[in-house]
């Protein structure tokens, strides 16, 4: 059984299209990242997976649908939708106690074992942690949760370095066992490309490009290309070029790399590369005036 | 003030006495203790009530001996009257506390999760809407009552008690005071009361006060209030009648008293002759409050459901 199914999935809210027949198929054990422009359909999707949101189409989470059947759903699925939303009034003992008394299945000494790797004092209120200590609460709450389907929104936006690196490192060693599922989206894109293994670019609510890591990394192919042979590179069709430092940096999308390595230096584009190159191209200036 | 601390939910009993397999009333629980941990003024705000009273009632112990002695001078109703009046102000006072504290609490109440966007914390956790809701609900409609009854009753026992040793201080006998004061009895009708004309008559309010805080994206005492004048002022110019506000009124400030309770003119008679719970729950007022309070919180549920965070 895969973990999310979606068949023609579509989201309106009055004329504007939120998420345009989208099909989507990840299974267990995966980590996806979910990566587009600021109102590309992101959340939408997600909402509608999590059941937050009545949608159109097919769609099925762990077998059920996510809007029905909801109640039952959220005891196999856990999501950190954007940073900071713990209230800030509560205490760190008491959101314990409080997921501890709601979900049948948290690991108290789990959470606070993580907890315990940290700063965050177990008398503290919300109100008197950082930014960064927010998350971190969240994260170990969510990460005891022993949970099938793990959807991260935005979950270390406005973080700085040294805590997104953190976030990303316990959720990959402390947490995912090739069994659990982790869907997520953000903007620092790089922080992530060793993490995931599955890719997924969304705009305008429609899926433009879907691949595995290892597909990702055997397709497409970055050269830094000898001014004497950018013709010739040109002539292969690259699906995006740009300069840096008065040298042409082609990215190509299955050429054969032994024949690329003749033009230059190859090397596996950064997603970032990849996600300007597919959505630059698709929407061109359009797109920078509309985010 | 150590008395009605037994009310406090710190010493709730927070060991894990409910098997996880009752999946429905576990959550319903906690729903309810996180409800008292984000409003501590549920219980801070009566207590306080309490305390500046108490405060004042003792120092006013200094004249009881004086105030005693007159008493005891006057005919039966007249001597009931003066001996329990600080027993009925602090009793009325904790009431109008319950009231506004009930009054700001279901304003805010769905309205400060959307604000603060911490609905999207609640909503990753297996608790309904409906759970949610209901616990919200429960705490002008059972919580407070009871918390208001426990307070009002410790703070009698305690004036009693210091009123007693101060009596008994001064060589004056206390058998006038306790036959004036017959505390057990008082509080059985206090409790009818509460339950009757401070939480099942009002309840179509408060629920509608629930529902409006879901629903208002600002201002929600402004959107609770101006459709009920609208409503009233519309049914004064059309019809030149003032049915809609009448109704209101009455779930607001209570007519329950009087489908509740026959009002003895002279004390002391057993006030348990004169509750009338038949008459109450006969009344087609309180059933069509009841159904009213109900549509609303359905009402919530669903837009909990359906809406976003602000």
């Amino acid at each position: 059984m895969p973990c999310i199914e979606a068949r023609g999935l579509r989201k309106t809210f009055g004329k504007t299209v939120a998420v345009d027949g989208v099909d989507l198929r990840v299974e267990e054990g995966r980590i996806l990242g979910l990566i587009g422009p600021n109102g590309a359909g992101k959340t939408t999707a997600l909402n509608a997976i999590l059941g937050l949101t009545p949608y159109q189409g097919e769609l099925r989470v762990l077998g059920r649908d996510p809007w029905t059947a909801r109640d039952q759903l959220m005891r196999d699925v856990c999501f950190i939708a954007d940073v900071a939303v713990l209230p800030r009034w509560i205490r760190v003992s008491q959101a314990l106690d409080y997921v501890a008394g709601v979900h049948p299945r948290l690991d108290r000494a789990k959470a606070e074992g993580f907890l315990a790797k940290t700063t965050i004092r177990n008398t503290s209120k919300v109100r008197e942690l950082s930014k960064g200590m927010v998350a971190q609460l969240h994260l170990a709450l969510v990460m005891a949760i022993d949970a099938k389907l793990l959807v991260l929104d935005e979950p270390t936006l406005g973080l700085d370095i040294l805590y997104r690196k953190q976030f990303y490192d316990s959720l990959l060693n402390d947490y995912f066992d090739r069994s659990r599922t982790i869907v997520v989206t953000t903007h620092q894109v790089e922080e992530i490309q060793d993490v995931l293994t599955d890719l997924m670019f969304i705009n305008h609510g429609r899926i433009v490009l879907n691949c595995s890591m290892e597909e990702f990394e055997s397709r497409y192919a970055e050269v830094t290309v000898n001014p004497a042979q950018v013709a010739a590179a040109r002539a292969l069709r690259p699906m995006h070029e740009r300069q840096v430092f008065g040298r042409s940096i082609l990215l190509f999308d299955r050429v054969d790399r032994e024949q690329l390595s003749n033009l230059g230096e190859v090397r596996t584009p950064s997603i970032a590369d990849l996600f300007v190159a597919v959505v630059g191209n698709q929407s061109g200036q359009a797109q920078g005036a509309a985010t | 003030m150590n008395t009605p601390s037994n009310a406090m939910p710190e010493s709730f009993d927070a060991h894990r006495v409910v098997p996880a397999s009752l999946s429905v009333t576990r959550p319903m629980y906690w729903s309810v203790r996180r409800e008292l941990w984000e409003n501590r003024s549920i219980y801070i705000a009566p207590l306080l009530a309490a305390a500046v009273f108490l405060f004042g009632f003792l120092i006013s112990l200094i004249g009881l001996p004086h105030r005693m002695r007159a008493a005891l001078a006057l005919d039966p109703a007249q001597q009931r009257e003066a001996i329990a009046m600080p027993y009925d102000i602090v009793a009325g006072l904790m009431m109008i506390t319950g009231i506004l504290v009930s009054v700001f609490y279901c304003l805010d109440a769905l309205h400060g999760e959307r604000r603060d966007r911490s609905i999207l914390f609640w909503k990753s956790l297996p608790v309904s809407d409906l759970t949610t809701v209901l616990a919200k609900a429960s705490i002008p409609l059972i919580v407070l009552p009871l918390l208001t009854f426990v307070i009002i009753v410790a703070t009698h026992l305690i004036m009693l008690l210091c009123s007693s040793a101060v009596l008994l201080g001064s060589g004056l006998g206390v058998a006038t005071l306790w036959k004036q004061l017959p505390l057990s009895q008082m509080s059985l009708l206090l409790l009818y009361h509460l339950l009757t004309a401070h939480a099942l008559w009002p309840a179509p309010i408060y629920c509608w006060l629930l529902l409006v805080s879901g629903w208002a994206r600002r201002a929600a005492f402004l959107w609770a209030v101006l459709p009920l004048l609208a409503i009233s002022g519309v049914e004064k110019i059309v019809f030149r009648t003032s049915h809609f506000a009448a109704v209101v009124g009455s779930h607001f400030i209570g007519d329950a008293p009087a489908v509740a309770f026959t009002m003895p003119d002279v004390f002391p008679t057993d006030p348990m002759t004169h509750i009338t719970p038949g008459n109450f729950l006969i009344s087609p007022d309180l059933w069509i409050g009841l159904t009213a309070a109900a549509a609303f919180l359905a009402a919530a549920v669903r837009l909990r459901r359906y809406r976003e965070p602000i």
